[in-house]
């Protein structure tokens, strides 16, 4: 690699960093690290009220509820998640193309 | 480069390619790991489908002197199937984190797979006759009238085409709060140790309802979180020493012998940093997402996002070799946050003499470092490299200025190929290099 370079300008990862930190004011005061961790602790976490999803399930006896908005993968905070919100989770039946 | 050119310089080509030949990646059929066993005959590879496939190695043919065995389709079957922990509202992937091999010990073959929170304990085992003429039973399986048997036979096995059968003959489950990253087995071939981002725990392998946790670093706040557990893994001989790697670029080796809970380390192997380099990135790419002793036991290497380090297990301060992979991303790293590529983990592996070193990058490239020589080399893994036995033409990234002929520039490199599992026959020159969706087998020019 050209070493010249690094010592005359500011390291790349200096650069990056600024580049990012201009596009992204308010990134966290921390770096690196936690967000990152906590994200990563939460795989896989789905949020579901059963409450609130029984209640809309009364409702909708009654009247046609709000129907999902442009983001259908949301299902938690103001939007009532039903069964056809709920993205399928089916085991793969299909034999591995790997082995084809 | 290690290159075209005699001397003992390996010379890679393409064997074969598994997998589908379209574009259109199917999510399950992402290959998820890829793993030898012990003889290098088996080669099994794991998805995001949760499926296995094995691959075994032809037996030599004596008179096709210049090509190893190819290797073709053993066994495949379903290992985990998608899951939902109502209690958690968790969503559980099937996809195989990880395949580890037994030893052979009988006929049959025993591997351990495992998802994010299960692990089980797989038999194959092959099934080439079959008992004939039973005196109550058909053929077919229906059962005869007994009152028109009138002579006694001795049912005989007889031959029949071979059958490999896989079946799940432990499922080790329910001791993991945090999502798996690594299983290793013990050199003692009865226990084998599971690592989340926060705990190892050890099993034996005969005992599915109880497993002993020996390295625990949740803290007790949550808040105070700034470190995970990336990978783990039993050294290769001595049975009571394992090491865990960070998120935050330290490895730790744990002797069971000390204590019962090895929270404090026996050796806590870091390179300093020099704090003027430090920035947002410095620490998520220090983060190292695999870590391989050597098959001496001597050296253990660790995979960070742009570098490969091997480390002496006497020293424990620095690294005492660094292999820089990709060095021109270092550069372009606001744009590999911002498509989430920084996160990708790359594994590393060993030859097996240990003298050569291998890992993936972008593009569909893939790195070696030849420790004794000093010389690296860059291959590709493409369809479009497929005449066996013709040598792979070694691929150069220019970083900047001048593109020369041949060159690939940094900015067009294709950023969604990548080569995160690699794996090399434990005694010959063959290696398995997952793509997206197709495993790529290479193999050493034969005179």
């Amino acid at each position: 690699q050209d070493t010249q370079e690094k010592d005359r300008a500011i390291p790349p990862e200096r650069a990056e960093e600024a580049k990012l930190k201009a596009k992204y004011p308010n990134l966290g005061q921390r770096p690196g690290g936690s967000d990152f961790l906590m994200k990563r602790l939460q795989k896989g976490q789905k949020y579901f009220d059963s409450g609130d999803y029984n209640m809309a399930k009364a409702k909708m006896k009654n009247k046609q509820l709000p129907s999902a908005g442009p983001d259908k993968n949301l299902v938690t905070g103001d939007h009532i998640p039903t069964p056809q919100d709920l993205p399928q989770r089916k085991s793969s039946l299909v034999t591995s193309k790997l082995a084809g | 480069f290690l290159g075209a050119g005699g001397g003992n310089d390996i010379q890679w080509c393409f064997s074969q390619v598994k997998g589908a030949v379209d574009d259109d990646v199917a999510e399950a059929d992402i290959i998820s790991t890829v793993e030898f066993n012990h003889s290098g005959e088996l080669l099994a590879t794991g998805d995001k489908g949760g499926r296995v496939v094995i691959f075994q190695q032809e037996q030599e043919n004596k008179t096709q002197s210049h090509s190893r065995g190819e290797y073709n389709v053993y066994s495949t079957f379903q290992s985990h199937e998608p899951e939902f922990d109502y209690l958690k509202s968790l969503e559980i992937e099937e996809k195989i984190n990880k395949i580890r091999w037994l030893p052979q010990k009988n006929a049959a073959q025993f591997l351990l797979s495992t998802n994010d929170k299960t692990i089980k304990l797989w038999k194959i085992s092959e099934r080439d006759k079959r008992p004939e003429g039973y005196n109550l039973k058909e053929e077919d399986g229906r059962y005869r009238d007994p009152t028109t048997v009138t002579t006694l036979r001795v049912p005989v096995f007889r031959p029949m085409d071979l059958m490999v059968e896989a079946s799940p003959r432990r499922i080790f489950a329910n001791a993991h709060t945090y999502h798996i990253n690594s299983i290793s087995i013990n050199s003692d071939y009865e226990t084998y140790l599971s690592a989340d981002d926060l705990r190892i725990n050890l099993w034996h392998l005969e005992i599915t309802d109880r497993s002993f946790n020996i390295v625990d670093i949740k803290p007790a706040n949550m808040e105070e979180l700034t470190e995970v557990i990336t990978a783990a893994e039993f050294h290769p001989n001595s049975c009571s020493t394992f090491v865990y790697s960070s998120s935050k670029g330290t490895i730790r080796l744990c002797d069971m012998r000390a204590s019962a809970l090895c929270d404090r380390h026996s050796k806590l192997f870091e390179e300093p940093e020099d704090p003027s380099n430090r920035s947002f990135f410095s620490e998520i790419i220090s983060s190292i997402s695999d870590v391989k002793f050597s098959h001496s036991g001597r050296y253990m290497m660790t995979r960070d996002y742009l570098s490969v380090k091997i480390w002496d297990l006497n020293m424990e301060n620095r690294p005492v070799e660094t292999y820089q992979v990709h060095e021109y991303l270092r550069s372009k790293l606001c744009s590999l946050y911002e498509n989430d590529c920084i996160f990708d983990k790359f594994e590393c592996c060993w030859s097996g003499s240990d003298s050569i070193v291998m890992t993936g990058s972008y593009n569909n490239f893939f790195r070696m470092f030849d420790r004794n020589t000093k010389r690296d080399i860059t291959l590709e893994a493409s369809r479009e490299n497929n005449k066996p036995r013709t040598v792979l033409k070694p691929r150069k990234v220019c970083a900047s200025g001048k593109r020369k002929k041949d060159e690939i520039s940094v900015d067009s490199l294709d950023f969604n190929k990548k080569i995160l599992h690699t794996a090399w026959h434990p005694k010959e020159n063959i290696i398995a290099v997952a793509t997206t969706n197709n495993l790529y087998i290479f193999q050493d020019k034969m005179n």
